[in-house]
């Protein structure tokens, strides 16, 4: 994954950037320009309607009321019934231009966030990981939440705002181009005065949310910590820094609350020197320029007309900053590479237990030093093999390289005697299968996170699959059976009993290889032989590679695998590497030391 | 759509200035959730009765946003009347005779002055309406604060911890966000009322045209509202929905790729997505259909006020600068209007959050403070007498339970999952209060106790630590009384030293968000560190080593028996931790099923199978280690 993809950055974007992303996002998502031919016709006839009513006014006043014939009511009422029209067919073709915006940015959108989301979900794990996934989460929510807030507004505005603005400075210059030369000139200056008060408030805003972000981190402290804060008698403590937060926020709330109204006090006046200006000079040099009263009065509505446009451009330039970087982010996520790539004439797995061997299996994260290096395995079928190790001896990356969450650095696994790259990834899902120390469990049923185990499984095999690990008791005397919800993360079961759930679910499979990761956990005396059995009942007739914390698990397996620093340094039966006294003997003795009454250790 | 830009932006404007951000201009949701009145007549009332009740305590702002208000009011009537007079007196005689350029600058002069009254007047409406909001805002968090800072641990047990912030957060937001438009809005129906006025000076019929316009603009702004509200408060739950599989799924993102589920989540994603599509596009049918609407109603007024305004200009009764006056005082009204139905429509809103502050406030304060009795000197006893314990839904936890922990023994508490050993742990350091019976340390009753000498004298280690977003050294070092060597010697004991000095910037590495993120083992070290650093008296470990590597934890522990001389009461879960009692009591159905020594207690068939069951588990910690934190 290339970096910029979970580092946030800031929101400054040149405008060759903007273009850039721009081009990149209709490459993605040509749907874009579905219609948009139509709509920007549609946009400039209702920016050209913006007209009709000062121009009416313009035409009433010369034509029917100063004229030199003096009132035409006949004229006014044919005049004013064709602006009625006029403005209601503006009306309409509006709806048009907005529902028709809306609808391609919203598809768009859709169809970018469920691409995104699908791309990350093959990045390798190492890029999951946990610092990782809020990052992650936010490109497909508030990033395109970033770009979705743009298209209901700034997109449009974008599209009608320069027109509007185009349209107006034309009639201008039909009346008077010397007035609508002054009115561009009067204009001019509101620009930066405009821009930076936006700036100012933009970072007033960034303010507020920092200070925003620390009141909750100080709440979320007396909530918390609620506990924490009673028994060691600190309220007082966190009364201070609440309300230090509190004050600080408030502080900088009313700091943005000043530029705010500030930029909209100066964009009001601004309306109304522009108008003075008109008027002052369009009084003394009007008639010289070919203006008359109408057209001079239509100025002035005209004016009051342009300022707005030019105000909500101003405003929508940092929104669309935002909306740009959002937008690049994701495109982003959608253009990094995918590290382990599923083959597509995958070879399937045979049935029955699997054996597996691994030549000269070594592994390094993209940057990182070798975690795992020259590792030669060869297990028979139906092996039970445990893993022991400290932490960062390599047995985790070893657990991701024997399920394929990473592909090796060098070396290769072979499973069933094929190259594991080569596998068909739903084969390879099925037959090898990984039970890790914590299951996560999704927010449904019991029932229904079991039947993930294998695709389209249904109630019956689920029972069953309970049942082979002498479980059906266990589910029996859940309040709602298998349709008994589990909780976000499953955690309305205790780690023990997500494990049975995790089991279960292994066993619907029926996977050839199972790689257990043990609990470390402290689970309560009846869930601890319900997974007892299970574990033993779930690893009958297959091949097991289970990283062991307990004592009894390596004491009972075929061989074990000792690694240290990387590299598996010792490999045997419990009992011989006891003897040797090498790393295995020191681990145990310490694990003795912490676990066991000295007594009872002989028998085990 | 066709924003007129002024209006529009000002909507927006307005609706950021009470909030955190830029936001976007699509009205908010309307409560669906109930907590409100019956008819709308009732939550209008309740409404502003809550308005008032904030308002009053920000007399001096919401005086002053008013008399901003009034002024904009007038400001925009003067406007179009300037605009009328400089018709009449400048612009017509401008084209005919011709004018001076002193009146010229006069007229100039007079806009700027209205201008200035008009930018004045929202300066001052504004600021201070903003003002009044910010400072409610702050009154009602203080309040909340002290409310869940004095609240009795059941009541914090029996919330959950999102709704509890949100108490503080968006529920103090909601409440008073009908605040921001309240200046405006009352502001509004003066210059109503001036602007009818000024319509009838000018011409009744014109007058008449406003009449009609105005209450229609109401009216269809408030369908616009109505009709929009559910389907925003629709986008949001479809919001929430993406969110919500985007955050699961990629929390599973392991359980995904091994399950080979990740296009069957994808499909989850689609539908999501689809139904957020979806709700956003049938918004925007009904913002198409309105916002054009509301934007064309004014100019349709203005045309209707040319016709009329030439028809009465023919018949005398009025001049060409009336027909200016009234058609700008219509391009400036149409936006006020809408201000209405923006606070008419927060009103809801208020009286719902307003109802769950009020609730919160009303929670009454936890154990009332003993006052005087200090803890005894030297070491002390610590002594469960008859102790009962039921939580305020009436599930009994301890049922007559009596023991006592002499003074510098250790005492394990071993039982079964939902024992009440928590809830022991917690009542010796007065959490909650017994339900019956009493708790005494040095033979005083914890609740004589004054907090500060209970506090200094007893430390309790939770399982879960808690860890604040501060540095290393203030978590453990809370009131900041420790030298260095004080504070290496505590961590020594628990282990902590180490890592901690392996982290960046040792002691003083931030923990959390922006700073270090700990292992569930280190975390418990620390945290017994910070109980260590009080020098306690009675030291109460509730499974506070539980998730520590056995091989560190068996150092804790021996590093705990040499070097402690406090009475200790210690609920364990593993071998290693009864090992390290003098005694072991053994809690069953919340009352003292055994006691005595281990060794002795292994008669007793249930406490028997429960140490096997414990032995069985003989693990490893999931302290550091990789597979639990990068896999699962």
């Amino acid at each position: 994954m290339s970096p910029d993809v979970t580092t946030e950055e800031l929101p400054a974007t040149a405008p060759a950037g903007a273009i850039a992303v721009l081009r990149r996002a209709l490459r993605t998502s040509p749907g874009l320009l579905r219609g948009v031919r139509t709509t920007v016709m549609l946009a400039l006839f209702g920016a050209a309607g913006r007209v009709v009513v000062p121009v009416l006014v313009q035409q009433v006043l010369d034509r029917g009321i100063l004229g030199e014939e003096g009132v035409q009511v006949a004229f006014v009422a044919g005049a004013t019934a064709l602006a009625a029209l006029l403005v209601l067919a503006v009306m309409v073709a509006s709806r048009f231009t907005y529902l028709r915006v809306v609808t391609i940015a919203e598809e768009t959108l859709a169809d970018l966030r469920v691409r995104a989301f699908a791309h990350i979900h093959r990045f390798s794990v190492a890029d999951l990981d946990e610092t990782r996934r809020g990052v992650l989460t936010a490109r497909v929510t508030s990033d395109v939440e970033t770009v979705a807030r743009f298209a209901q507004w700034g997109a449009i505005a974008w599209v009608v705002n320069p027109i509007v603005i185009l349209v107006l400075v034309g009639v201008l210059t039909v009346y008077s181009w010397q007035m609508a030369i002054v009115v561009v000139v009067a204009l001019v200056p509101l620009l930066p005065i405009l821009r930076f008060l936006q700036q100012r408030q933009l970072r007033a805003y960034d303010r507020v949310r920092t200070r925003v972000s620390q009141t909750l981190t100080a709440l979320s402290e007396l909530v918390m910590g609620a506990g924490a804060v009673r028994a060691y008698g600190i309220e007082k403590r966190s009364r201070d820094r609440m309300e230090t937060a509190i004050d600080a926020q408030y502080d900088a709330e009313r700091r943005a609350l000043l530029f705010v109204t500030s930029s909209f006090a100066t964009s009001d006046l601004a309306g109304a020197v522009v108008t003075a200006i008109v008027v002052a000079v369009g009084v003394v040099f009007g008639p010289g320029w070919g203006l008359d009263a109408g057209s001079l009065v239509a100025t002035l509505f005209l004016v009051t007309l342009i300022v707005g446009p030019v105000t909500e451009l101003n405003e929508i330039l940092d929104q669309t900053q935002s909306a740009v970087a959002g937008w690049r982010k994701v495109l982003d996520v959608l253009d990094t590479p995918v590290e382990v790539v599923e083959p597509t004439d995958g070879v399937l797995l045979p049935p029955g237990p699997i054996t597996l061997r691994t030549d000269h299996l070594s592994f390094a994260y993209r940057t990182g030093p070798m975690v795992l290096s020259d590792v030669n395995l060869e297990l028979p079928p139906g092996a039970h093999v445990a893993v022991v190790g400290e932490t960062g001896s390599g047995k985790s990356t070893l657990v991701r390289l024997l399920t394929r969450l990473a592909d090796p650095t060098e070396g290769r696994i072979l499973v069933a005697g094929i190259d594991l790259r080569r596998v068909d990834p739903v084969s390879r899902q099925q037959r090898i299968r990984l039970v890790p120390q914590d299951s996560f469990l999704f927010d449904t049923t019991v029932g229904r996170n079991v039947a993930l185990g294998r695709l389209g499984a249904g109630t019956d095999e689920v029972s069953a699959a309970f049942a082979d690990l002498d479980l059906g008791w266990w589910v029996d005397q859940l309040p709602l059976g298998l349709d008994t919800p589990v909780g976000e993360r499953g955690d309305q079961l205790s780690v023990g009993e997500r494990q049975l759930v995790a089991l279960a679910r292994a066993q619907l499979a029926d996977p050839g290889l199972l790689i257990l990761d043990e609990a470390t956990s402290a689970v309560d005396s009846v869930t601890e032989r319900a997974l007892a059995s299970a574990l033993t009942r779930v690893s009958a007739g297959r091949t097991t590679v289970s990283v062991a914390h307990r004592l009894s698990t390596a004491e009972g397996a075929d061989l074990v695998l000792v690694f240290d620093g990387g590299r598996l340094v010792e490999a045997g039966h419990h009992a011989e590497l006891v003897a040797a006294g090498g790393r295995y003997a020191e681990l145990y003795g310490s694990w003795l030391g912490g676990t066991r009454e000295p007594p009872a250790s002989t028998t085990g | 759509m066709a924003r007129p830009g002024g209006a529009a932006a000002n909507l927006v404007r307005f609706t950021a200035a009470g909030d955190h951000g830029p936001v976007s201009s699509a009205p908010p949701a309307q409560p669906t959730a109930s907590g409100l009145p019956d008819s709308a007549g009732a939550v209008f009332m309740a409404g502003l009765r809550i308005v008032w009740r904030y308002v009053r305590n920000q007399p001096l702002r919401f005086t002053l946003a008013m008399i901003g208000a009034t002024g904009y009011a007038a400001g925009a009537v003067g406007t179009a009347w300037v605009l009328g007079a400089i018709t009449d007196r400048l612009v017509i005689p401008a084209f005919g005779d011709g004018v001076t350029s002193e009146a010229a600058a006069a007229g100039a002069a007079a806009i700027i002055g209205v201008g200035l009254l008009r930018a004045g007047s929202i300066l001052l409406r504004r600021y201070n309406g903003g003002l009044t909001g910010l400072r409610t805002r702050v009154d009602l968090r203080k309040a909340v604060t002290d409310t869940l800072l004095a609240a009795p641990m059941e009541y914090h047990r029996s919330r959950p911890t999102g709704e509890l912030l949100a108490h503080a957060d968006a529920d103090v937001q909601a409440s008073t966000e009908v605040l921001d438009p309240l200046a405006f809005s009352l502001g509004v129906v003066v210059l109503v009322a001036f602007s009818l006025v000024a319509l009838f000076i000018v011409d009744p019929w014109i007058a008449l045209v406003a009449l009609v316009l105005f209450p229609s603009l109401a009216l269809l702004n408030r369908a616009y509202t109505n009709r929009i509200a559910s389907l925003v408060a629709r986008v949001q739950v479809c919001l929430a929905e993406v969110a919500g599989v985007a955050h699961e799924s990629f929390d599973g993102a392991l359980a995904v790729k091994t399950l080979g589920i990740a296009d069957a989540e994808t499909e989850r994603m689609r539908v999501a997505a689809n139904d957020l599509r979806d709700a956003r596009v049938a918004v925007g049918r009904v913002r198409a259909v309105f916002e054009p609407a509301i934007d064309t109603l004014p100019g349709l007024g203005i045309i209707v006020v040319a016709l009329v305004g030439a028809v009465r200009i023919g018949a005398g009764t009025m001049d060409p600068g009336g027909l200016v006056a009234a058609a700008s005082l219509f391009g400036l009204l149409a936006f006020p209007v809408r201000i209405v139905g923006f606070f008419l429509q927060e009103l809801p809103r208020s009286v719902v959050a307003t109802g769950r502050i009020d609730g919160v406030l009303a929670v009454p304060p936890g154990p009332q403070p003993g006052v005087g009795a200090a803890v005894p000197p030297g070491p002390v006893a610590l002594r469960f007498d008859h102790v009962g314990f039921s939580w305020p839904d009436g599930s009994r936890v301890l049922d007559d339970l009596s023991f006592s922990v002499a003074p510098g023994e250790v005492v394990a508490l071993v039982g079964a999952t939902g024992s009440g050993k928590t809830t022991l742990c917690e009542l010796a350091v007065r959490l909650m209060d017994p339900t019956s019976g009493s708790v005494q340390v040095g033979g005083v009753d914890v609740t004589e106790l004054d907090p500060a000498s209970l506090r200094q004298a007893v430390a309790l280690v939770f399982q879960e630590s808690f860890l604040f977003a501060d540095p290393l050294r203030t978590n453990v070092d809370l009131t900041g009384e420790l030298s260095g060597e004080e504070l290496a010697e505590v961590a020594g004991i628990a282990h902590a030293h180490e890592f901690v000095l392996a982290t960046p910037q040792g002691w003083d590495t931030p923990v959390g968000e922006r700073g270090v993120s700990l292992s569930g083992g280190q975390r418990q070290r620390l945290a017994l560190a910070r109980a260590l650093a009080r020098r306690p008296r009675v030291l109460i470990l509730d499974d506070a080593t539980s998730a520590i590597d056995p091989v560190v934890e068996a150092g804790v522990l021996a590093n705990l028996r040499r070097s402690l001389s406090a009475t200790t009461l210690v609920v364990a879960h593993r071998l290693a931790t009864i090992r390290l009692a003098d005694r072991v009591v053994f809690l069953a159905d919340g009352r003292v099923a055994a006691e005595g020594r281990h060794t002795d207690l292994l008669g007793v068939p249930a406490y028997a199978e429960l140490v096997r069951a414990y032995e069985r588990d003989a693990d490893g910690g999931a302290d550091g280690d990789g597979t639990g934190e990068g896999l699962s």
